[in-house]
């Protein structure tokens, strides 16, 4: 049985009203820089390290939001069709090609809404095609490009050389940091910065464990949007960590007056990979039309793993930040690492099936996913529904067929429900 | 060895799977294990130091049906991934010690944990390789990743691999590689004195046999390519590139020649012949192999050089090989080639340099839309 979606139930609160005030008091600045330019540097989401820039006060740029919001609010397209105007495949992941076609058409500079970066850096994390576009960046816009290659977690732990190369590579940063703002590196500044990145750690990790409670007090993968803006993006400032003060409070508020997302929560969810970015509000409710809200998901951590324990430690700043960019995201991981981590989250949540979005554009998420739904369906006997679409491309959605699937399966999980609790009342 | 059985070997070794390929080599040594390298950059001499032999994992062509991969790797994920997983999934590796994989792109290293989870027997290592080249701690950095894998691979092997072999098999790979640079040398004056495909064939072929047994062979090609005298023919001057990793079927070399382009230099196997010049192999040779990645790598497509970037270098490789155009030759759904397309192409048409770009499968077997797509190229060029 489905259930009708309540288009007046306001289910991401205050605190998605938190989060867009200080993520636009950002976005303010960005734009404000591009005309009365300041030090600023692109860099990515992913294990990045965005308290050493704000130690120097450069502001951090970051195309992938950019990308994020473009497709949020169903301007993607156009941009993405003019990149592969000038070369760009089909194939190639959209979010490249909507920053790269929103920067040809002039929303990088004084016309646009984001500032030319002083300088690029390439936090090297896990995701290949992060090269490729900060090559292209530096190439179209002529901005220098600074390399932190980081290596990929491929052992339990990151050796000494691992360590050693990444604390080397921040050195280097810190001198062309000293080089482009005049400013002298400020260690006790850093620590400070950190103090307030390990603080709003400690948010995300409580507000991801309240999910645990039966109702879960937010979607762990659509309403977590809200938190990563603030932790990947603004970490290491004082608002964003009020910002998950605040957060907690009011989850801890709900859980305790036993409020959750949905009013009928009746499916519990693990979710893998990215959302559909252009069909957003569509697509959580097709899942919302079943009760079904997502108590946790992969994609929320691709900036960093804080629920299992890592803080940034203001004591050991350079180490603490390089085993942060190495260790603790999900994208510096391989896939059977992601493999556990699910399995972790569908037995610690009390999930009842794991859904894995494909994305094309993405292959750090999705090449191989046939693989991870062999073993959860197979080897663990975990009801899995995988869905294919993109998280920028709105080509790729096509919600007929989305909504045929996702009714099916959690028709068959309802089903299944329905035989075990006849079983249970005749023995 | 002929030319001709030179050439005939090389390319009925080519046409079989990398199991078969031991097979074949086992014949002459008979206690040789396997090692899979799957592209690019082939950490050839640990692997031959351990008395094993490195096979080229290029997929598995044609020559297999995919059964399960397909469900495994999207439809939108390259083939050589899928055939690749195939071959474990099908048991064909069995014979093999294990599989080493790079840091090339997501697909590839998504790709090491699948088989890692569908071969728990196998030893499967994956290497970053450094991509910042200027780093105080870069040269430390890719020692100590050589280094691991020397470590791993002699526990899995259950004896040490010692400076002096690796050595010795720098020697023997230094060999290998001289040989492979003076057979293109002579192709960048002489383009038409050795077809494009048997190039490739016996090339490739080197990733399917012991060096020892390879350099012999190279080198009497060699010497008849050289001595042969050459009729020149007409046809567009190109370098091929793209294809740096998933191979294209040998058909697809024949109908690019046959369409009316002479091919100057490629990327084809790239890995396995990435350095200009020797490697150092009296001293230490992890050190020695870590300078050689770090500072005498040609260009590659996954390889980010912050002060070279790749556009300078295929306009430096058009020059040296004397070519006047580019086919660009992707694999199908190649994230790193088609984006590398971008930049390149925008080079290009800054320095108007006519360039093309053909998409392939390793499993392709018709060929002639391309065909037409490569004469019509050709023949605006020729007749322009
Ligand atoms: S491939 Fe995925 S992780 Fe990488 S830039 Fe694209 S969307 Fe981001
Ligand atoms: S063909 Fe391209 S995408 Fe596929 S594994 Fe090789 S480099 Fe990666």
């Amino acid at each position: 049985m489905r259930t009708t979606v309540s288009n007046d139930k306001d289910y991401r609160g205050n605190v998605h009203e938190l989060s867009r005030n200080i993520m636009t008091d950002w976005m303010g600045q960005l734009k404000d820089a591009t005309q009365n330019p300041v030090p600023s540097a692109y860099l990515m989401i992913s294990g990045n390290c965005v308290e050493i820039l704000r130690c120097f006060d450069i502001l951090p740029v970051f195309p992938e939001i950019n990308a994020l919001q473009l497709a949020i609010r169903k301007n993607s397209l156009p941009y993405i069709i003019k990149s592969e105007e000038i070369g760009y495949a089909s194939d190639n992941c959209a979010y490249v090609k909507a920053d790269i076609g929103f920067t040809m058409c002039g929303g990088v500079g004084k016309e646009g809404t984001i500032p030319k970066p002083s300088i690029i850096v390439c936090n090297f994390v896990g995701c290949n095609v992060y090269i490729k576009w900060f090559e292209h960046c530096a190439q179209m816009m002529d901005v220098p490009m600074i390399m932190l290659d980081i290596p990929f977690l491929r052992e339990d732990a990151p050796s000494k050389a691992d360590i050693a190369y990444v604390v080397c590579q921040l050195r280097e940063l810190i001198t062309r940091c000293e080089e482009l703002t005049g400013k002298k590196f400020d260690i006790d500044r850093l620590r400070e910065i950190l103090r307030y990145s390990a603080r709003a750690e400690d948010g995300w990790s409580r507000a991801k464990e309240l999910c645990k409670n039966r109702p879960t007090p937010y979607d762990a993968y659509f309403d977590s949007i809200n938190m990563m803006g603030p932790i990947n993006a603004l970490r290491g400032t004082k608002e964003a960590a009020d910002f998950f003060d605040a957060t907690v409070k009011e989850y801890e508020k709900m859980v305790a007056d036993g409020i959750g997302v949905l009013d009928d929560e009746r499916f519990r969810v693990v979710f893998e990979g990215p959302p559909p970015y252009p069909y957003y509000r569509n697509f959580r409710n097709l899942f919302e039309a079943w009760g079904a809200v997502s108590v946790q998901s992969t994609y929320s951590t691709v900036g960093g793993t804080w629920e299992f324990g890592f803080r940034h430690d203001a004591d050991h700043p350079l180490e603490t930040i390089a085993e942060q960019m190495i260790v603790h995201n999900l994208c510096n991981r391989s896939m059977l690492e992601r493999y556990k981590q699910i399995r972790t989250y569908v037995e610690d949540w009390s999930a009842d099936a794991l859904v894995i979005h494909s994305i094309k554009s993405c292959r750090l998420f999705s090449a191989g996913q046939g693989d991870m739904r062999e073993y959860f369906t197979k080897e663990l006997g975990i009801p899995t529904l995988m869905v294919e679409s993109d998280l920028e491309d709105p080509r790729y959605y096509a919600e007929a067929q989305m909504k045929n699937r996702i009714d099916a399966f959690f028709e068959s999980l309802q089903y299944k429900r329905l035989r075990q609790g006849e079983e249970a009342a005749r023995t | 060895m002929t030319r001709k059985e030179v050439v005939q070997q090389c390319r009925d070794l080519v046409d079989l799977l990398p199991g078969e390929a031991l097979a074949e080599a086992r014949k002459k040594h008979p206690d040789v294990g396997g090692f899979g390298v799957f592209p690019v950059y082939a950490p050839v001499e640990v692997i031959h130091a351990a008395g094993l032999m490195p096979v080229g994992l290029f997929g598995a062509g044609d020559k297999i049906e995919l059964s399960h991969a397909e469900s495994r790797f999207q439809s939108f994920i390259c083939s050589i991934a899928k055939s690749t997983l195939e071959l474990f999934l099908r048991d064909d590796m069995k014979d093999f010690e294990g599989v080493v994989f790079s840091s090339i792109c997501d697909v590839a290293r998504n790709l090491s944990s699948l088989v890692t989870r569908n071969a728990p027997d196998l030893y499967i290592e994956y290497l970053h390789m450094p991509q910042n080249m200027y780093s105080g701690e870069t040269l430390n950095y890719a020692r100590a990743e050589f280094e691991r894998f020397r470590t791993k691979l002699s526990q899995r092997v259950g004896r040490p691999i010692t400076d002096e072999a690796i050595c010795e098999s720098l020697v023997l790979y230094n060999e290998v590689r001289a040989l492979v640079r003076r057979l293109y040398s002579h192709r960048k004056l002489h383009p038409t004195s050795i077809a494009a495909a048997d190039v490739y064939a016996v090339v490739q072929a080197g990733t399917r046999m012991m060096p020892e047994d390879y350099a012999p062979m190279l080198r009497d090609l060699c010497d008849e390519v050289e001595a042969t005298e050459v009729k020149p023919r007409d046809g567009v001057r190109i370098v091929l590139e793209g294809a740096f990793c998933e191979q294209p079927p040998i058909g697809l070399i024949d109908v690019i020649e046959a369409g009316g382009c002479i091919v100057q230099d490629d990327d084809l196997m790239i890995g396995w012949r990435l350095f200009d010049h020797d490697v150092e192999s009296n001293g230490d040779p992890l050190a020695a192999l870590s300078q050689a990645y770090v500072s005498s790598s040609v260009y590659t497509s996954v390889r980010h050089d912050v002060d070279k970037p790749r556009a300078d270098g295929l306009v430096v490789r058009m020059k040296q090989s004397g070519a006047e155009a580019v086919l660009f030759a992707p694999a199908k759904f190649c994230e790193p080639a088609l984006l590398d397309y971008v930049l390149f192409r925008q080079k290009l048409e800054e320095d108007d340099v006519p360039h093309l770009k053909i998409e392939y499968e390793e499993k392709m077997w018709t060929f002639e839309a391309t065909r037409t797509e490569i004469e019509t190229f050709a023949e605006s060029m020729l007749f322009d």
